[in-house]
């Protein structure tokens, strides 16, 4: 049992960081962005192309990676993030001039997600990818068995996800943000510049993705659809969560995370990708405001 | 002669893509029920009428044998129940939730397909189903040739009928739900009702057109379920003019033109080695075609035909 929560907590993981975007993409800009995970994949190919650069993954402390690696999440975060706002100013931004619907926006976003992942192949291939080959030595926490790889992933997300309550909680930007995700009328009538939070809106939101990318790829692999396929858990969660919340958001995930590795353990491996689904159903049909959301 | 048999088989693969897109065209151009769950209908259909049709394979579920007018009655029903279950549990819910919903709907679907191996033999696919009009002659061509002419025939009715349909008092509810939901319920009309009806009736256009396609084919795997056919049938119907069946109809033809195009195009310029890139370049472009649609012309090729009353236009 502790290993399936342990199992759980790894894959929400990957899901907080990506669920995080995606949620605040949905409070300030208004429309479900069927791209974040594919943003997920372009941050994880970032990456794998600096890594690629550099020769190397490098080796610190017996781990399966090194400072170049480190140094290459650095810069896939930053170039991740320019990519979303490259794509924000050039699509959405220009939707929203002319009032397009929110349905021409989630459209829109559709097309991003195959042109990115598209993009991916013709620059990267098909085929599977890895930073580097290292055998993980499993750890044993507490009775779970866990690879230092994906005690990583898990102490990197709780870093970040602390790090974004603080930034949201105490920084001007943040209560911008969630001023703007509230009533952006009222919003922009009290000073705030909208423009500015919709821009770091998508740094954010795209440069959690990257890592996500990258801890992904460092635990499984490295592929075109890697993001893709966590976007209906990314949906589920924040769903399940309250759409309203972030925090919501991430407690959602978690859930998701441990229905899926209970899935795995116990019942169909091959279903892991309906569980999210079942559980968006219930939901919304049980508690359309989700766990934490209020009622409109 | 080559040519000809390729513009046959091109036009009929062009054809049942266009059913699919009437189906949407119903759904989303009349009433604004956002379905990125295309893919999961088209799916059921194509594999209701495997089943149906198929040969009695050991391995899997069907074997019936049966016509393949049955099979494409059978497949409609299929998908009609299926999207009955699925609206039921998601047509209440907001336009982003429904798009999340259905589109989990179809990824399931495809699930379902991959890995019921008992049913569907998984990836191995239903193969060697009975191709209709093959026996009627001797050449290939001549047989797509026939299936070309029940495909513009099944167009033609499908047109013929949604036309009425959309022009009756009932089509006029489902424009008013697609404007504005709660004054249409406050007129009482039922949008649950109505919305439902729609999107079963939408799903059966595209659960026929799956029909069609595995039966042109002859075969239908799980790869056949892949979330890009969604898009394609959305690309097909922004760029035709969504609420405008004529439209529909004309972006099914164009996007399927430029999609088998780019391939012949590019696969004849670039070396052979860069198949992935090929399709890799197809997609980006059409997305490319959706965003600037969106953009530039978002009541798309053929806009949708306004209907005001008489009065109404002679005061301008």
């Amino acid at each position: 049992v502790i290993q399936v929560l342990a199992d759980g907590v790894v894959a929400a993981s990957f899901i907080v960081l990506g669920v995080v975007g995606l949620s605040m993409i949905y409070n300030i800009l208004n429309f479900p962005s069927f791209a974040q995970g594919d943003h997920i994949a372009t941050g994880a190919y970032f990456a794998l192309g600096i890594v690629a650069l550099a020769g190397t993954a490098g080796s610190i402390a017996g781990l399966g990676f090194g400072w170049p690696l480190i140094g290459a999440l650095v810069f896939a975060t930053i170039l991740n993030g320019m990519l979303a706002l490259l794509i924000d100013r050039s699509i959405y931004r220009q939707l929203r001039l002319r009032n397009a619907s929110r349905i021409s926006l989630i459209m829109a976003s559709f097309g991003v997600a195959l042109m990115l992942r598209n993009l991916i192949v013709l620059f990267a291939g098909h085929d599977p990818q890895f930073y580097a080959f290292s055998i993980q030595p499993a750890l044993s926490i507490g009775g779970a068995r866990i690879t230092q790889n994906d005690l990583l992933s898990v102490i990197v997300t709780t870093v970040m996800v602390v790090a974004l309550h603080l930034f949201l909680t105490r920084t001007t930007l943040g209560k911008s943000m969630r001023a703007v995700s509230e009533n952006p009328a009222l919003a922009r009538v009290n000073g705030i510049d909208v423009d500015r939070v919709i821009r770091w809106t998508w740094l954010i939101g795209a440069g959690l993705a990257a890592i996500a990318g990258v801890l992904l790829g460092l635990s499984v692999q490295v592929n075109p659809s890697m993001g893709f396929e966590l976007l209906l858990p990314m949906f589920a969660a924040m769903i399940v969560g309250g759409v309203t919340s972030v925090y919501g958001a991430v407690l959602g995930a978690l859930l998701i995370g441990i229905a899926e590795a209970v899935t795995v353990q116990y019942l169909a491996p091959e279903y892991r990708q309906a569980v999210a689904f079942l559980v968006v159903i219930v939901v919304l049909l049980a508690r359309p405001q989700g766990i934490l959301g209020e009622k409109a | 002669m080559d040519i000809l048999s390729y513009l046959v088989f091109f036009s009929a693969v062009s054809g049942i893509y266009a059913i699919a897109t009437l189906g949407l065209n119903l759904q989303w151009g009349f009433t604004g029920i956002m379905n990125v769950g295309v893919v999961g209908f088209f799916g059921v259909g194509a594999y209701a009428t495997a089943f149906l049709t198929g040969p009695n394979y050991a391995d899997a579920f069907g074997g019936f044998g049966l016509s393949p007018l049955l099979g494409y009655l059978g497949a409609m029903i299929a998908s009609g129940l299926v999207a009955l279950v699925v609206g039921l549990l998601t047509i209440r819910l907001r336009h982003d939730f429904l798009a999340i919903g259905t589109f989990g709907a179809a990824v399931c679907l495809q699930l379902l397909a991959m890995n019921l191996k008992p049913i569907t033999r998984g990836f191995d696919g239903l193969h060697s189903l009975p191709r209709p009009f093959a026996g009627l002659a001797g050449s290939p061509t001549v047989a797509n040739t026939w299936f070309l002419v029940m495909v513009v025939c099944i167009i033609v009715a499908v047109v013929w009928a949604l036309e009425r349909m959309v022009r009756s008092p009932w089509g006029r509810v489902l424009r008013a739900i697609r404007e504005d939901e709660d004054a249409s319920a406050a007129l009482g009309k039922n949008a649950f009702a109505f919305r439902l009806q729609t999107f079963v009736m939408g799903s059966m256009l595209m659960g026929l057109s799956g029909a069609l396609y595995a039966s042109f084919t002859g075969f239908v795997s799980p790869q056949d379920l892949l979330p890009i056919l969604t898009f394609q049938v959305y690309v097909m119907l922004i760029v035709g003019g969504s609420g405008n069946n004529y439209g529909a109809v004309l972006g099914a033809v164009l996007i399927w033109a430029l999609w088998t195009m780019t391939e012949t195009f590019l696969g004849a310029v670039l070396p052979s080695g860069l198949k992935q890139q090929v399709s890799a370049i197809r997609v980006v472009l059409v997305g490319l075609i959706l965003v600037l649609m969106l953009l530039y012309r978002p009541q798309g090729l053929v806009p949708e035909r306004q209907n005001v009353s008489r009065e109404a236009r002679l005061h301008g």
